[in-house]
């Protein structure tokens, strides 16, 4: 499958030059994820407090949650204030706020976007729908426990949650890093071949690297 | 050293039929990506892009991120239990889902909704077009770098969002609508806070000209691109707001007056060159026609009366067959409903129709083509579109 | 609309009329008679804007029901189109060269309930759902909570009730009739 989707071609560049170009190997690196740990306990406490007050999100709104992220950009909400900033890219985010209900087809995307963050890295998981399924608890597409498939910090519940229940979450989440607990890019490390079958389980066509950095 | 042609107007190839010819292997393509995961995206879908230097030669829409397939749902639930789910077909604005579920139960159950229940409503759908625009003024000057201007129109957002909770009691999702009528009036001095809000919003929406509409950037960049030939407003299904900026009436306000909007007094701004700047403009004086309209809504409405109809128990609640369709005019175009009933308490089958249905797929696949990459971003939300809509 | 009905009559043969409101009405034809009556009302009825094509699966009847509803925004008035097609060969004339946009209406109908249109443009590229392996979900035999339990993995602890039930025998237990 991926072989036939990603074939080895040759590539003429603009100056002439030829070269093979072979997508699985030269685009992604299959090796598989580290566990990470600390020699020095208090470097880490220091680390961890500076962790917690720059956290920085992905901006990646996978569902309805992400309508309220605007408002908290504003100085009404102002997220700003608590180091909460958003960017476009994963590689510059240490955290993914899973807004919402995931249907598979975006479940794809998020383990893609999850494992090109850098770690350490942390999850919310906003809205009942990624507790339980929530409103859509019999839907075929949509995924019904989100840590099965990612590891998560804390949920903020509700549908939708409010701005206000977010910036707790946020509160609730520097917390659990301050004191040492979010190690969520250790877990799905330690636990790399049940999480990669249960993705699996629900991805039919899986056609991407085990894991992309 | 890398060698450009100057006429570009030999590239690509062009198909006896007037498409690109595509060659990926060539290497003169590049195969671009825009989503889900990208700032300049309206909502959680993607747009496959091929482009050539900085121009697209190809777009595709890819949807289904967000399908949670509530058209099954709906089908396992009662026509009540029915009501807080499709709400979230549409995120920005779902009061017009409830007044297209409880109007479809009204018509074909044959329930008259009374006076000041459907004053209410119309209030209600005011305000959530009202709110929708002023997101989408947002949107569109934060696709062309003018981030401020989010933050104050998002600021007036808040303010009717607040008027929705001092009504409903939810920020977002209201479910204030209910098969037969509302579930309660505006509360004590409503108006007057109203009247005061709207005032704020009337001031933003006046800096917002004088930022964004008069801005030589915003009309440089904007004016002559993501033009729709008139013609094509049929072919392509085009409705709402990007009908009109061609010089076409399509308001379902006014051709097909719902609700109370048959006394109210107003005219929409009818554009010609249907350019992402004539959109805009459209747009903007409709958020003032909005603004507007609550004012009249809430001097005419009466503040008393029965708002609710007596309906027998919902939850035993059956519906003879049969199927109508019902439409109401929401901010990026024409909202409808196509329902159908076999005579349970279940719906055999709804279908809701968003704008974004039309607009998000065939017609951005059009105009995408011969775009600039940087113009994608801005043209995607000038034509407003909202991918939950689409894949439901 | 009566005179639009009386001169469709002449033309095709509409087996069943309903005036549903004063400006909406439904019609059925036979399969083989829909496009044209489709092509007819749009080039020489004004029904000029395509606002939806639905289906409707019937499952005891064995048959899908297919609603092309035409706008006509001159005079302002609806129709629905309704048609039959046999469910175990779904399979109808595709009207992607009339509008454009239904040929998004035709990818997703093949997708959610399998009824082909050929010849209509990128037919077979999944339009909503990826990888998916399941029968086509919008067909009434398809049990998406039974999927659902099956496939995900569902937290325990999530009770259901039966809404009528439960409110029965919470609210008005005595009350006997419905």
């Amino acid at each position: 499958m991926t072989e036939k989707k990603y074939p080895h071609h040759k590539v003429t560049g603009p100056d002439g030059a030829e070269f093979v170009v072979t997508p699985m190997e030269d685009y992604y690196c299959q090796e598989r994820p580290q566990v990470q740990k600390s020699s020095n306990a208090v470097i880490e406490k220091f680390y961890n407090w500076a962790r917690a007050n720059s956290l920085w999100i992905v901006g990646f709104g996978t569902g309805c949650g992400a309508i309220e992220m605007r408002p908290l950009r504003t100085p009404r909400f102002d997220a700003y204030r608590y180091g909460v900033n958003w960017r476009a890219t994963p590689r510059q985010s240490n955290l993914f706020i899973i807004s919402g209900y995931l249907s598979v087809k975006t479940l794809k995307r998020v383990i893609r976007v999850y494992e090109q963050m850098q770690s350490p890295k942390y999850v919310l998981g906003l809205g009942s729908c990624t507790i339980n399924g929530g409103m859509y608890w019999d839907s075929y597409n949509t995924i019904k426990r989100l840590d099965h498939y990612i590891p998560v910090d804390a949920y903020i519940p509700g549908c939708m949650p409010r701005p206000e229940a977010l910036l707790d979450g946020f509160e609730e989440l520097k917390k659990i890093i301050i004191a040492g607990e979010a190690n969520g890019a250790n877990l799905y490390a330690e636990n790399f071949d049940w999480y990669k079958a249960n993705q699996k389980k629900i991805i039919k066509n899986w056609d991407m690297p085990d894991y992309s950095w | 050293m890398i060698k450009f042609d100057e006429d570009r107007s030999r590239f690509p190839e062009k198909n006896p039929d007037g498409t690109n010819i595509i060659d990926l292997e060539s290497g003169r393509f590049t195969h671009l990506w825009q989503g889900p995961v990208h700032p300049g995206i309206t909502g959680n879908m993607s747009l496959e892009l091929i482009v050539q230097g900085d121009e697209v030669m190809s777009c595709k829409t890819h949807v289904g991120y967000l399908h949670r397939g509530f058209e099954k749902l709906m089908e396992r639930r009662r026509f009540i239990q029915c009501l807080p789910i499709c709400v979230r077909i549409c995120v920005p604005e779902p009061d017009f889902n409830e007044y297209c579920l409880c109007a479809t139960v009204e018509e074909l159950a044959g329930v008259e909704v009374p006076d000041a229940g459907q004053w209410m409503r119309t209030l209600l759908l005011e305000m959530a077009r009202l709110q929708g625009y002023l997101m989408w003024l947002g949107g569109i000057s934060g696709a062309l770098g003018m981030g401020i201007i989010g933050q104050w129109t998002n600021y007036g957002r808040d303010l009717i969002l607040d008027r929705f909770e001092e009504i409903t009691g939810g920020r977002v999702y209201h479910m204030h609508m209910m098969p037969g009528g509302v579930r309660s009036m505006t509360p004590d001095g409503f108006n007057q806070r109203m009247e005061e809000n709207l005032r704020e919003i009337s001031e933003i929406l006046k800096d917002v000209h004088k930022t964004m509409i008069e801005n030589t950037v915003f009309r440089t960049r904007t004016v002559g691109t993501g033009y729709i030939d008139p013609l094509m407003v049929n072919k392509y299904g085009i409705t709402g707001p990007n009908a009109r900026a061609a010089g076409i009436l399509r308001d379902v306000r006014i051709e097909y007056p719902y609700l109370r909007y048959g006394e109210l007094d107003f005219e929409p701004y009818l554009g010609k060159d249907s350019d992402i700047f004539t959109r805009t403009l459209v747009r903007y004086n409709d958020t003032l026609t909005s603004v507007d309209l609550i004012r009249q809504i809430m001097s005419k409405m009466p503040s008393k009366g029965p708002f609710m109809a007596d309906m027998p128990n919902m939850l035993h609640f059956k519906i003879p067959r049969g199927e109508t369709y019902i439409r109401a005019e929401c901010s990026r175009g024409e909202f409808g409903y196509y329902t159908v009933t076999d005579g349970s308490g279940y719906p055999r089958r709804i279908n809701a129709r968003g704008p974004s249905y039309t607009h998000g797929v065939s017609l951005i696949e059009k105009l995408g083509i011969n775009a600039n990459i940087a113009d994608v971003a801005a043209l995607m939300v000038s034509l407003h579109i909202y991918p939950p809509e689409i894949e439901r | 609309m009566k005179t639009l009905l009386t001169n469709l009559k002449k033309r095709h043969d509409i087996t069943a009329s309903k005036l549903q409101r004063n400006n909406e009405l439904f019609v059925t034809v036979p399969n083989n008679q829909a496009v044209s009556l489709v092509t007819y009302l749009r080039d020489h009825e004004g029904f000029s804007h395509l606002v939806i094509l639905s289906a409707v699966d019937w499952l005891e009847e064995e048959v899908f029901q297919l609603t092309y509803l035409l706008n006509n925004p001159e005079l302002k008035q609806d129709i629905g189109v309704r048609t039959l097609v046999d469910r175990n060969e779904p399979v109808m004339e595709s009207i992607h060269h009339l509008w454009e946009h239904s040929a998004t209406y035709q990818r997703e109908l093949f997708e959610m309930f399998g009824i082909s249109f050929p010849t209509s443009p990128r037919m077979e590229e999944p339009f909503i759902l990826e990888g998916w392996d399941g029968p086509p979900p919008y067909r009434r035999d398809f049990d998406t909570l039974k999927y659902a339990e099956e496939t995900y993995f569902p937290r325990p602890g999530r009770t259901t009730n039966d809404v009528a039930a439960y409110m029965k025998e919470k609210l008005y237990p005595e009350d006997d009739n419905d």
